[in-house]
């Protein structure tokens, strides 16, 4: 088919895509494993960064500052100028369509601060900005006329290869309702969907689905990824759950306490170096709370009502008279797969956005209210390069004869024996995970860790599945999920064992300091192969 | 704590040894323990993203924000075809936002908003389109081309916003299955996860038609309507 553009992922940078690709002539389909508006984005409570000066004085300059500072030297300086350049326009085209932000008196977008910003600069919708974004976001799609596959599940990213190129020709997803295999043939695909923390399974404030299968699939094709052993912490989950307390309820004052009662780091530090000092009371045998009940019931019920809700339903606790028992817990991934700053990844055709992708714009640490707008940003340029690229590649490749692959591939899956729970698999997993490859790493244990991994894959043909059925298996594609968990598992533990240093969140115990030669992003390919790059 | 699911024609039974647990986190402990074929849809597990919605001993809930209790029994949204389990097929379901044109109907440059005007429809943009109203809707039983609370509520969202350049439009495109349909049972008020009132919604709606000129067809067609004066003319 002429001009076509597939997106796969129906978040906020798979809808930014489309509608960009569509404005740009493109027929675009947009393929999602949920429905559209169910994505990581509608969990963004904090806001979008733009110096719009509302509140105080900012500029884009600081704005780049503010970003390169948090990133610690690992960012492309001129991606980044882009980022916080295009901001403005980008707050704009949110308001233009619909988007309720609230709003200051005098008729301006409010604003409020988050870490690390030196201006009040991230403009919000009440607590629901992700939310509200995205949902804007698709009804502005669904005005387009833009077509959705629902329920489909990513298996691959088909490619040939011509001039000694590789490009891709197609993606292969597995029809959930029908558990038929399905071929989707295009010369132009935008891959958008999302990190890879759910790694960290319960030790994680993600949506279940944020598995990292669009990484997985591109990297198997070919694709280089990125600075994969960049994760983010966030210090605020509630303990049992990993639900996310948002970051405004230490902006309001909130306290963080062991179990002495006593205060034990500035609460309005970065994410990371919070996130190290609970990992050190933890490891002392502190529990950790947050106390905001000095902020008053009124306060609490009405700036911090989603966080009163979380404590009571999950906690069981009345935040306003009691302490919030927290641990950290994955949050975001920096890395993902590498782009160019027209989002190309390495496979000719195949491109990348949004925070499966790696811009090099958040480097060793994400700054609060940049990753909403890098979906937006960069999801713009992806469209259009990637309409672009649709209009002059128009040769249509038949892929049909490649279904049987994809078909025997998944009966192969099904036939596994199903000796060992994969479930079980999975939490032991995230727990070796969480003590060794997240806030603090050493290499004797990364080493370790790595084999524990290694061992996994080699077991997976006596896990599986137990459920053979076609229709709506959620069995088998939670067994092909923890399969690129376990996949991505392997390259993060390789890059982080090979970065000899400490740099933002990979804070490695043997090698505490910066070191000049890694001044550079970790590539890493299918085999593990790494080199690094500036 | 035993708890019924509805699988099929069939309800199972599940004694499941969680106390103190959201009806997601029990949904979680058979999949992953006890029966690995249960089919069910989650994502956020903190009410935002809309995956879970569920009916339980007869009312919609969202799975990862009910308590669940000794004897609760669970079953699929209603109004909606059946995939497996618990889980339902929302394409028709979300078919009524383009049906409705649930949009702003144009790029809306340099409109000035300010804090009330944010006040007017931010909890109409709170939706999370979870399907709780869809399938408490008892309208679907007489009419399955109903545009339905959801849809409507987002319509009022876009028309009760200053940005939206030509409300009429909106307005004319509800008048058939639509506005009117409602009866205003409040049942989609009831279940809504984040308190919004799709029957106030509808009843704006109405208001805002009977304004274009609109009047309620089930008076119109009652022996030949209402006269100008508002007394019957039969």
């Amino acid at each position: 088919m002429k001009d076509r553009v597939v997106v796969i992922g129906a978040g906020g940078a798979g809808l930014v895509a489309a509608l960009s690709a569509h404005e740009s002539g493109a027929k675009v389909t947009i393929v999602t494993k949920e429905y559209p508006t169910r994505s990581q984005t509608c969990m963004a409570q904090g806001g979008i960064n733009a110096a719009l000066s509302n509140i105080d004085e900012d500029s884009v300059e600081l704005h780049v500052q503010n970003t390169l500072k948090s990133a610690h030297s690992l960012a492309d300086e001129e991606a980044v100028k882009v980022l916080c350049s295009s901001a403005q326009e980008a707050i704009e085209w949110l308001d233009s369509i619909g988007v309720p932000f609230s709003r200051t008196k005098d008729g301006k977008i409010a604003q409020r601060k988050l870490g690390g910003a030196s201006a009040t600069r991230a403009c919000y919708a009440q607590d629901y900005t992700g939310l509200k974004i995205l949902h804007t976001l698709y009804d502005r799609c669904v005005a387009s006329g833009i077509e959705f596959l629902n329920e489909r599940y990513l298996l691959d990213f088909i490619t040939c290869e011509s001039d000694n190129k590789k490009n891709v020709c197609g993606v292969s997803v597995l029809n959930k309702r029908s558990g038929e295999v399905e071929l989707i043939q295009s010369n132009s695909v935008i891959v958008a969907t999302g990190g890879y923390s759910r790694v960290f399974h319960n030790y994680s404030t993600n949506s279940v689905a944020s598995s990292g299968d669009g990484i997985a699939a591109a990297i198997r094709s070919g694709a280089r990824a990125s600075d994969l052993e960049f994760i983010q912490f966030h210090p605020t989950a509630l303990k049992g759950s990993s639900i996310l307390i948002s970051e405004s309820a230490r902006g309001a004052g909130g306290y963080l306490l062991n179990s002495k009662g006593e205060r034990f780091i500035d609460e309005l530090a970065t994410r990371d170096e919070i996130s190290r000092a609970m990992h050190d009371e933890i490891l002392k045998g502190e529990s950790i709370f947050l106390d905001i009940r000095h902020l008053g019931s009124e306060f609490i019920e009405k700036e911090l009502p989603q966080e009163a809700k979380l404590s009571k339903l999950y906690e069981n606790i009345d935040p306003a008279l009691e302490l919030i028992p927290i641990k950290p817990a994955a949050h975001y991934t920096m890395g993902g797969i590498d782009v160019n700053n027209r989002s190309s990844t390495s496979v000719e055709g195949l491109f990348a956005v949004g925070e499966c992708a790696n811009h090099r714009v958040h480097g060793a640490n994400r700054l609060g209210g940049n990753s909403l707008l890098e979906l937006v940003v960069f999801g713009k340029i992806a469209g259009e390069n990637a309409a672009k690229f649709a209009n002059k590649h128009t040769l249509h490749r038949e892929i049909n004869e490649q279904k049987e692959l994809h078909v025997e591939k998944l009966e192969q899956i099904k036939s596994y024996t199903n000796e060992i729970n994969f479930y079980n698999k999975y939490s032991e997993l995230s727990e070796i995970f969480y003590l060794h490859v997240g806030i603090k790493r050493d290499k004797k244990t990364l080493l370790s860790t790595l084999e524990s991994v290694k061992e996994m894959k080699r077991n997976l043909k006596n896990m599986g599945v137990s459920d053979k059925g076609n229709k709506y298996n959620t069995n088998l594609i939670e067994f092909l999920e923890f399969k690129n968990m376990l996949f991505l598992s392997e390259l993060i533990l390789l890059s982080a064992i090979q970065r000899d240093e400490s740099r933002g969140a990979h804070f490695r115990i043997d090698a505490q300091m910066s070191k000049k030669e890694f001044d550079a992003h970790t590539i890493i390919d299918k085999d593990g192969v790494i080199s690094y790059e500036n | 704590m035993k708890i019924s699911i509805k699988r099929e024609s069939l309800h199972v039974e599940y004694d499941v040894s969680l106390e103190d647990a959201t009806l997601l986190e029990l949904l979680n402990e058979i999949k992953t323990k006890v029966d690995a074929t249960l089919a069910y849809s989650s994502g956020c597990r903190s009410s935002v993203c809309g995956s879970c919605a569920v009916r339980v001993n007869g009312r919609e809930v969202l799975a990862c924000s009910y308590k669940a209790e000794d004897g609760d029994i669970i079953e699929p949204l209603l109004n909606t075809p059946l995939e497996r389990d618990l889980v339902v097929n929302m394409d028709k379901a979300y078919s009524f936002n383009a049906k409705a044109k649930a949009w702003q109907s144009t790029i809306a440059l340099h409109v000035e908003l300010n804090d009330e005007d944010e006040k007017r429809n931010a909890l109409q943009s709170d939706c999370i389109l979870c399907g709780s109203c869809y399938s408490a809707c008892p309208v679907y039983a007489v009419n399955e081309e109903f545009l339905g609370p959801f849809s409507l509520t987002r319509v009022w969202r876009y028309v009760s916003d200053k940005r939206e350049e030509n409300p009429k439009d909106k307005i004319d495109n509800i008048q058939s299955d639509g506005v009117w349909d409602c009866t205003l049972c409040n049942a989609c008020t009831l279940v809504c996860p984040q308190g919004i009132s799709s029957k106030s919604d509808i009843e704006k709606l109405r208001a805002r038609s009977v304004m274009f000129g609109y009047s309620d067809p089930s008076f119109a067609s009652f022996g030949g309507g209402f006269g100008f004066d508002g007394s019957p003319s039969f």
